[in-house]
Parts: C-alpha cells; structure tokens; sequence
C-alpha cells in the first residue's frame, strides 16, 4: 500500500491533517479517508509540518472549516486547495 | 473478532465483580494520613490512600468529599476497607455507606487514643482484612461487568487522530455487550458543547449536560480576565497544528466513538441507570478526573495520550495508550497499547479497537498496567471551594 502522507476524518472534511515529518509544495500526496477507508490524492501548494492541517477544496472568507465532520472554525482569509490551513487563515466562531 | 463474553474477576458480596483486590486504609481527613501510612507500612497487602483534605469543609464541597471516600470504599476492586479519622462522627458516617455493600469495612478514630496505639489496633484488623482477602480467587465473571471509564492526557494532533477513536471504537463494540461506560472533562468539551449535547440519549441527558456544562462555562466567565482565547487551544496546541477550541474539543469528543450518554453524572456519583455511557461532571486533570470516576464505580480505566502523561491510579488500573511514535518509543515504560501504526496505515481503528479490547481484557484478568507497577498511586481529591 503506497505510504499515507495526509488523514482524513470524515468523509464530509474540508481539511486533511499531515501525518509525515512534512509535506512540501508541488508534492503530489496520498490521502487516507479514515471513515470509509478510500484514498484520495492531492497536491499540496505550501510547505505544511506533521499535524497541521491541509485545504482540500478551495475556501472562501466567511466558509466553515469541516474536521470530524464538525465545524471547527471560520475562513477569515480565503485558502486554495493544497495550502497550509492554520490560525493565519481560520478562527474559532467561539469568541 | 469475537469477543470474549466473560474476564477473571473478584465477585463480590454486592454482585458487582472486581480487576482487582485491594485492602485499603483510607483516611477520612490530612491529619490521618500519617496513621494510615504507618499501618499500610506494618501490613503487607495493605495501601494506604493519603490525601490533603477532609476537614472544615462545607456544603457541596463537603458532600464531594464524602461522595469520593465513600465511592472508594464502594468500588469492587476494593475488597476490605479500614477507615481512620480524627473524631468519629464523619468516620462512621463513611463506615456505614461503604458497610452497605456486604464488603468487611471498619472505622477508628484518633482523638483521645493517639496515633500510636491507633496505629497499634488498626493494624490487627488490617492484618485480619489482609490475610481474608488473601483467599479470594479470580472467577469467570461476565464482561458486563466491566465498567469503563476513558480520559486522555497530554493529547497532540496524534490522539484527535488515532487514539482517541480507538478508544471511541472499543465503546462502539462493548456497549452492545452490556459494559458501563464513563467520559467526563467538562472543561475540554468546550467548542464541542452543543453537539455533545445532542448525543444524549433522551431529552432529560440533554438537558442535564447543557446545565452541567452552562454552570462550568458561568464559572470560567466569573473568573476569567479574558475570554480564554490566549489560553484555549494552547501555544503547545498550536505549534502542534490544533487550530481552534473547537478542533481541541472534537478530537477529545472522539474517545466516546458513535455513542449516546444515558445520564449526566455529579463528580464521584455512582451511575443508577443500568449498563451504557454516562457523562460525569469532572475537572480535566488527569489524577482527579480519574479519582472521580473510581469513586463512581468504574474498574478499569482507558488513557489516550499524546505527549505521554504518566498519571496512574491506587485503585483502579489505568490502561494507556498513544498513537504518536516518538511517545511510544522514548516513554514506552508508560505505553501499554501503541496505536501509531494508525499514522502510516499499516492498521485501520477496527483493528487498533480489537488489540485495545484484547489489551483490557489482560488487565481485568490481572495482568499489571505500566502505570501499576512503576507504582502510579495518584489519588486527588477534587475541592470546590475554601474551606470554613
């Protein structure tokens, strides 16, 4: 089985999260959808570490991350698929 | 997998069935700790529970304290209980609630007697207690008599990720078998509150935790010089990738897998409604949330872990496990179950969920948890408030 580079909680996730020491731009990138165990590939457009977060689809201002299939968060500076998804580009709607 | 349907446990007098069996001396307040350190010292196969509180407290604060010894004493991993305080009055009263169970239970008091001829009788009861439960054999015991409960510690984006829904996996698989099941960590669902609420299983649960949870949330407001967004998640979280409060709050909210809580329990309360998940009001230190739910009966505990917490427990044995390799590598005196291989696919979390059930049946039957025998014996009792 080719190597996982990015996991993905839910199938309905906007974000996959970087499981290798660190993903690099241009790098072509094996996803493992943890729910129903498909993969999916991306390329990644940052470079991105272990444990942050990678956009999947292309997220504009005001749009809801999805990770566990929940809402963890707003876009405040809209993100292309395959950048670095973090606290420079997404807020807790919390406060 | 198939699934065992029993594990070897004590049977005790109540009907309920224990991993382990333990004689313990338990001090009612500070000032006896000394005595009961010193018996547990004399008798061997005897533990000593020492603590920092028990005296001057009042209202909610001392009916928590109460809960707590009293659950102790209670919980079937427990065989025989002496209980030593400074006067007799609180001392008796958690005599009786412990008595209730059929399980040999004794109090002595200190004021008038001293601690050396305290230690002195307490000692031959505790040997008498010791050499009894000596005899007690582990039986075939059904696996419903497993009650679980789940906390995790020092988490990174590796317990979001795989070894919380390992543990969510193995709640998934055993609640149909009729096991009980406990999460608690008000304060770390926070983010998450709205949706937790909504996996209660009847509108009563629902309503109980929103109350649980608003009362928490009122306190952090009361307290708080600002609004905890410089705190949650913290630098250590975000550095590590967690983004959001809420992104925190889901990864711990996956340990309870896909299930619903029946009821919303007080700190160290004994769950009444039969087998299934029960929340329970808890703070999210490691050592006090598990002293809690001890106290309300549960005999085995599972703990994810990230970073690598250590906590252990004097009672009820506490099963880690993590996902992150490094964790598992340099701390693996701590690890009992390493899950990382989630990280590069080489096991799916059914298979991470079937070792974890093997893992917990080994320690029901007796087997040591790391945490037991480096000698983890983290009891701390949660207070509320000041004392008088």
């Amino acid at each position: 089985m080719a190597n996982t580079d990015i996991i993905i909680h839910d199938e309905k996730d906007n974000v996959g999260v970087v499981v290798i020491e660190k993903i690099t731009p241009k790098q072509d990138c094996n996803c493992w959808v943890m729910e129903n165990d498909k993969s999916v590939q991306i390329q990644s457009k940052d470079e991105i570490p272990l444990g942050h977060k990678i956009a999947m689809i292309d997220l504009n201002e005001g749009d809801t991350i999805l990770k566990y299939g929940h809402d963890i968060g707003k876009v405040v500076k809209s993100i292309k698929k395959g950048e670095h998804v973090h606290v420079h580009n997404v807020k807790t709607k919390k406060w | 997998m198939e699934i065992p349907k029993t594990f070897l446990g004590y049977k005790r007098e109540d009907g309920r069935s224990g991993t382990r069996n333990h004689v313990i001396i338990l001090p009612v307040d500070d000032i006896s700790n000394a005595c009961a350190e010193a018996v547990a010292n004399n008798i061997k196969g005897t533990i000593a529970l020492p603590h920092s509180y028990g005296r001057l407290q009042f209202g909610a604060d001392l009916e928590l304290h109460f809960r707590t010894m009293i659950g102790t004493g209670r919980n079937p991993n427990v065989a025989a209980v002496i209980v030593i305080g400074i006067e007799p009055k609180w001392t008796k009263r958690i005599v009786d609630a412990i008595a209730v169970t059929g399980k040999p239970v004794e109090g002595f008091s200190i004021e008038g007697v001293g601690d050396i001829d305290t230690i002195a009788k307490v000692s031959k009861k505790a040997q008498e207690f010791s050499i009894w439960a000596s005899e007690k054999q582990r039986e075939e015991r059904p696996i419903s008599d497993l009650w679980i409960s789940v906390k995790c510690g020092e988490s990174d984006t590796t317990s979001g990720l795989a070894s919380n829904p390992t543990v969510g996996n193995l709640m998934d698989k055993l609640e149909p078998l009729g096991v009980h099941l406990c999460f608690g960590e008000t304060s770390e669902l926070t983010g998450a509150e709205t949706v937790c609420e909504k996996r209660g299983k009847t509108p009563e649960a629902q309503e109980k935790f929103k109350k649980t949870w608003n009362a928490y949330n009122d306190f952090i407001l009361k307290e708080a010089t600002d609004d905890l967004s410089e705190s949650q998640p913290t630098a250590g979280n975000i550095a590590g990738g967690l983004t959001t409060i809420e992104e925190k709050a889901f990864g711990n909210f996956q340990k309870i897998g896909s299930r619903q809580f029946i009821d919303v329990l007080e700190p160290a309360e004994e769950p009444t409604k039969g087998p299934g998940l029960y929340f329970m009001d808890t703070s999210s230190a490691a050592a006090e949330c598990v002293t809690l739910q001890a106290a309300g009966g549960f005999n085995i505990h599972l703990f994810p872990t990230g970073q690598g917490n250590i906590i252990g427990n004097p009672i009820e044995p506490v099963i880690k496990l993590t996902a992150n390799p490094l964790t598992a590598k340099t701390m693996s005196e701590h690890i009992d179950v390493d899950v990382s291989k989630i990280l590069s696919r080489e096991m799916n979390l059914d298979q991470a969920g079937n070792e974890l059930i093997k893992a917990t049946l080994r320690v029901a039957n007796g087997r040591l948890t790391c945490a037991e025998a480096l000698g983890h014996k983290e009891f701390v009792m949660t207070k509320l408030y000041r004392s008088a």
